[in-house]
């Protein structure tokens, strides 16, 4: 709003709604509230002990500052870090729908390699939502009709002809609290972010990985990226691959090479797509080692 | 005298500014006061075809708008560096005298409003319709129509230098290093934006500005106005940060000025950050090309060091390649060229070390190279090719201090024993190497007679003032020290006074000579009250210390006492009550020495770093950084050390994280806003050291003080570069270095890691 790419005609201030409570659910899940500030999260016990990834995840977003006044649902809807989008004057696609895309051939090096289409490749900017996606968690919200659960890979769209369109909640929709289910492989869970600066800054690349070995093989794996798609990215097909393999950085290259094999980069972005492989590596590697990083 | 000179006295300007009750230029409060937003262009080229500002007055709040059919003329005004002590535009173009657009960013409106938020809404309903023309905004653009200008730098260097026979010294050289090197462009980024507040009485204007030099900014405005100085007052205490950007004195300072004259109120301007990309000059974009011959052992006989870069349509700048690095080595041969590409881009300026922490690091990579390609330690390669003698010149040192910096920084550091095989160092993932380079920074005389005035109270009390300002820097601290110890007081009885155009000149603090300079003129100035007083004092026959020599007469703590008897004395309160003087006064001033000063001019240092490259990854930390500098005698270490740590962090950032990218097709910069422009953060600073060489020095003023403002820069980045090489093995010609110049060179997975691998270099 400050840079005029937002102009809404009315804001409603929701921060004192009763939604910032951080819940353990008996069977081992979390309930999450919209409201609940990202530091809180982050240190919540239950957050810390049964879901590493996901309170690693949010310790690596933002600062400090940001991390204590920004709320999880805000997170969820914070907007793209596209220059060109908010840059309120070029070409924009999500800004301005029909007007153009001109991070397409413009400095696009923090741009998506996945999930990208021929009207927009700005890169979804979350850390902790990466890390719910790689948890199967659900996104719970009110409407004026009805309330939904949405899976959290559903409540990210991509972009394909609507890039303005980034979540399918409706006029009036709101989000309420955020769930993650019980996920026993997530004791054994890491949140890895590779960036330029050390802090306080968006993921290059960022992974968040579990891993259960049964026998030396895998047994389950959760695997999801950030900084590469534009929208939190389950890698599924790395994922279906490790399944039943043997741990091992032979089994983590091929699954990490068939995730990215789908990747359409640009020449300033293409890096990535090694960067991503190996950054997939790294987390798989760092769970199955007590690799130190 | 008093001994204060030299302590590690913290900021005297650190509680004002941690309580906040040190009030910037945006902080001023004054009645009635309006807000003003400049509109820039959208486009790089072309003209504007229309524009309708119906809807923006009619806003609420606004109390006018200029564009460029109702805004006054303004006088041409050549630009020269505010070093020189006259009027110093940071480009000889000003913005609104016509409809043409020469850059993006370039103002075409200015909106003044009764709040800031009302302004800053009107800027968005100015319709301008553009008729855009082609733009040239990167060196690839515009590379065939590179020419070769005669002056750069604000027409204070030649842009071609030449030694003895280059071609001679290729012949002569058993080895040849060729090296290119590419670098972005970088914007300073002072967290305090650029800010003026104007305000008219009658004909007198009075203005608040964020600004490098107060007295650059009255003679600018002046000039350009066609005002008397006299009827410009300019007042700025504190100033949030500079690096450059607020060396020369930009458009929006006037804009600002003529719209308070246009909405006959009070008006303030603080450029919103975006702006800080298009209204204070940049590093330009260039790229530097080196040619190095050496023999075998290591004695270098010739250095080809060429640059090409950009500046706008109206100015022939570049910041020098080879001031500093055609000095820096006993190389026969020498010879070096700038050419330029016309562009659509503001003219760039002076941006931290400018010139030499880019020259520099192109000198001190070829010479890694080098280095490794003889198998001689990157120390022992200078220490065969440094020189007691300006090679430009033949003429000495001023004062020296290289070789102290090599060694001290190398114990300090740890280089003995260094295993100068890359990759030889592994701990997990990371890749660690060490690199060193040698530092460089120019002293030029440029400017005109400083002066300050010291005034003591009969009480022993002194207030001793000049028109300098403190940005941070700790000129005010520092300042305070000398007063101090010229007129033999304490500290606390000093009050140093300064940020007021109407106080003694004192030229603009750039180029690292505020501390020289300075504190020449204010040391005169206190040194002259003393000597009154120790003058009246032997000469009066009721004083202890009557009849005297009075160069044999020292002053500590108010009292005068003959050296060696501290009992014989008295206190200049006795005297001046004696006397019947309410106080006593002078001014004192300082004039460099001539620019044909048969001195070579340079303050030295050595720069080493440690850093650790994830050996898969390619991201790149900064472990540990050494600097060691022989800056003359230095003033206060706390404060020095400081400011080198700083520069060695900007070094760190130049070589890691800074660069500032054309978007071509619109010629606009892709990245202008701190979110993109990364610089550092304090969990990328590593283990900072910083070693102090004092040197004497008897030309740069009565105290011998070089500079260190910006020579912590220089050589950084050089360092951690040739560090990285060492890591990895592969050396990265372009700034910054990132991961995607890594990637490609690093062998894949952790298999290497695994296997405890060492990749065939060969």
């Amino acid at each position: 709003m400050r840079q005029n790419v937002l102009r809404p005609g009315l804001l409603v201030d929701i921060n004192d709604l009763p939604l910032n409570r951080v819940e353990d659910l008996p069977e081992g899940g979390l309930r999450i509230g919209a409201l609940a500030r990202m530091s809180d999260v982050a240190q919540a016990a239950g957050v810390v002990q049964r879901f590493p990834v996901i309170s690693q995840a949010l310790l690596l977003g933002a600062s400090a500052q940001l991390r204590n006044m920004a709320s999880m649902g805000g997170n969820l809807c914070q907007r793209v870090r596209c220059s060109y989008f908010r840059d309120a004057t070029s070409p924009c696609n999500k800004r301005d729908p029909g007007s153009g895309c001109a991070a397409l051939d413009g400095f696009n090096r923090g741009h998506a390699i996945l999930g990208t289409s021929d009207k927009c490749i700005a890169t979804h900017p979350s850390d902790v939502a990466v890390a719910l996606v790689a948890m199967d968690a659900v996104v719970h919200t009110r409407g004026p009709a009805d309330d939904r659960a949405i899976p959290i890979e559903e409540f990210f769209l991509l972009p394909g002809d609507t890039p303005e369109r980034e979540h399918p909640l409706e006029h009036g929709e709101l989000i309420v609290a955020i769930e993650v289910p019980a996920t026993p492989t997530a004791r054994l869970s890491i949140y890895l972010k590779f960036r330029d600066r050390e802090s306080y800054e968006f993921a290059l690349v960022s992974v968040a990985a579990a891993v259960r070995i049964q026998d030396g093989a895998i047994a389950d794996v959760r695997l999801a990226l950030g900084g590469v798609g534009t929208k939190p990215w389950r890698a599924r097909r790395a994922e279906a691959s490790l399944v039943g393999k043997l741990a091992g950085e032979a089994s983590f290259a091929e699954a990490a090479g068939q995730e990215l094999a789908a990747a359409k980069p640009r020449p300033l972005n293409a890096f990535k797509v090694e960067l991503a492989q190996r950054a997939i590596i790294r987390a798989l590697m760092t769970l199955t080692n007590g690799d130190t990083r | 005298m008093s001994g204060v000179i030299g302590q590690a006295v913290s900021r005297i300007d650190g509680p004002a500014k941690v309580t906040g009750s040190a009030h910037y230029s945006g902080e001023i409060a004054l009645p009635g006061l309006a807000y003003a937003e400049i509109v820039g262009a959208r486009v790089a080229s072309g003209r504007i075809t229309s524009i309708d500002t119906a809807q923006a007055e009619d806003a609420e709040g606004v109390a006018g708008i200029l564009t460029h059919l109702n805004m006054p003329k303004v006088n041409n005004v050549p630009l020269l560096p505010s070093l020189i002590g006259g009027p110093a535009p940071g480009e000889t173009f000003f913005p609104m005298q016509d409809d043409v657009v020469h850059y993006a960013g370039q103002p075409v409106a200015i909106v003044v409003a009764d709040g800031l938020e009302q302004a800053q809404h009107a800027a968005t309903l100015v319709q301008i319709s553009y008729a855009e023309t082609p733009s040239i905004t990167t060196i690839d653009q515009g590379r065939a129509d590179a020419y070769e200008p005669e002056k750069i730098f604000g027409g204070l260097m030649p842009a071609q230098t030449r030694r003895g026979n280059v071609e001679d010294g290729f012949a002569a050289a058993d080895l040849l290093i060729d090296a290119p090197f590419r670098f972005a462009a970088n914007h300073h980024n002072p967290i305090e934006a650029l800010t003026t507040t104007a305000v008219w009485d009658g004909d007198q204007l009075t203005l608040y500005d964020s600004c490098q030099g107060i007295k650059a900014v009255q003679l600018t405005v002046a000039a350009l106005l066609g005002l008397s100085p006299s009827k410009i007052r300019v007042l700025t205490r504190y100033v949030g940060g500079a690096f450059g950007a607020k060396a020369m004195v930009w458009p929006h300072v006037t804009l600002t000025a003529l719209a308070a004259q246009y909405v006959r109120r009070p008006v303030r301007l603080a450029l919103p950050r975006g702006q800080m990309f298009t209204s204070c000059g940049h590093r330009e974009e260039q790229e530097q090309h080196i040619e190095l011959g050496a023999t075998s052992d290591g004695k270098l006989t010739a250095i080809r060091h060429h640059k090409i870069s950009i500046t706008s349509p109206f100015d022939d700048w570049a910041e020098p390649a080879f001031g500093v690095a055609s000095q820096l080595y006993a190389c026969p041969g020498f010879e070096g060229v700038h050419r330029l590409v016309r562009g659509n881009t503001m003219t760039p300026t002076f941006t931290r070390g400018p010139g030499e922490a880019v020259g520099v690091f192109t000198l001190e990579c070829a010479m890694d190279e080098l280095a490794s390609e003889l198998g001689i330690d990157p120390i022992e390669l200078r220490l065969r090719n440094i020189t007691d003698v300006d090679p430009n010149t033949g003429h000495p040192w001023s004062s020296y201090g290289l070789r102290e910096c090599f060694e001290r920084g190398a114990r300090r550091f740890g280089w003995a024993g260094r295993n100068p095989q890359p990759r030889s160092e592994r701990h997990g993932n990371w890749l660690i190497g060490t690199g060193m380079a040698t530092a460089g920074y120019p002293i030029a005389f440029f400017m005109h007679t400083q002066r300050a005035r010291a005034h003591l109270y009969a009480d022993g009390t002194a207030i001793v003032q000049t028109a300098t300002q403190e940005f941070g820097t700790g000129t005010s601290t520092v300042m305070t020290q000398v007063a101090a110890d010229g007129l033999g007081i304490g500290l606390r009885d000093v009050r140093f006074e300064f940020g007021d155009t109407d106080l003694p000149n004192a030229g603009s603090p750039v180029g690292s000579n505020g501390a020289m300079m300075v504190s020449a003129a204010v040391h005169n100035a206190a040194t002259a009250v003393r000597d009154q007083l120790i003058t009246l004092a032997v000469s009066d026959s009721q004083s202890p210390l009557h009849g005297a020599d009075p160069a044999g007469v020292v002053v500590a703590g108010g009292r005068m006492t003959l050296a060696g008897d501290a009992n014989t004395g008295e206190t200049y309160s006795s005297l001046m009550q004696r006397h019947i003087m309410s106080d006593a006064e002078a001014i004192g001033s300082w004039d460099p020495p001539p620019l044909d000063t048969p001195h070579g001019l340079l303050t030295f240092g050595a720069q080493f770093a440690r850093v650790a490259v994830d050996a898969d990854l390619g991201i790149i930390r900064v472990r540990h950084m050494v600097g060691a500098f022989a800056p003359g005698r230095v003033l206060n270490p706390k404060t020095a050390r400081s400011q080198l740590m700083g520069g060695m962090l900007w070094g760190m950032s130049q070589a890691l994280l800074e660069g500032t990218h054309m978007d071509t097709r619109h010629g606009r910069w892709a990245n202008a806003s701190l979110g993109d422009y990364l610089v550092p953060v304090n969990a990328d600073a590593p283990d900072v050291d910083v070693e102090l060489i004092e040197v004497e020095d008897h030309v740069t003023g009565p105290l011998g003080v070089k500079g260190v403002g910006e020579i912590g820069q220089v050589g950084a980045a050089a360092a951690i570069a040739n560090a990285v090489y060492h890591a990895t093995g592969y050396r990265v010609r372009e700034l910054p270095i990132a991961v995607e110049h890594l990637l490609a060179h690093l062998p894949s997975g952790p298999a290497s890691a695994a296997a405890g691998a060492q990749p065939d270099l060969t």
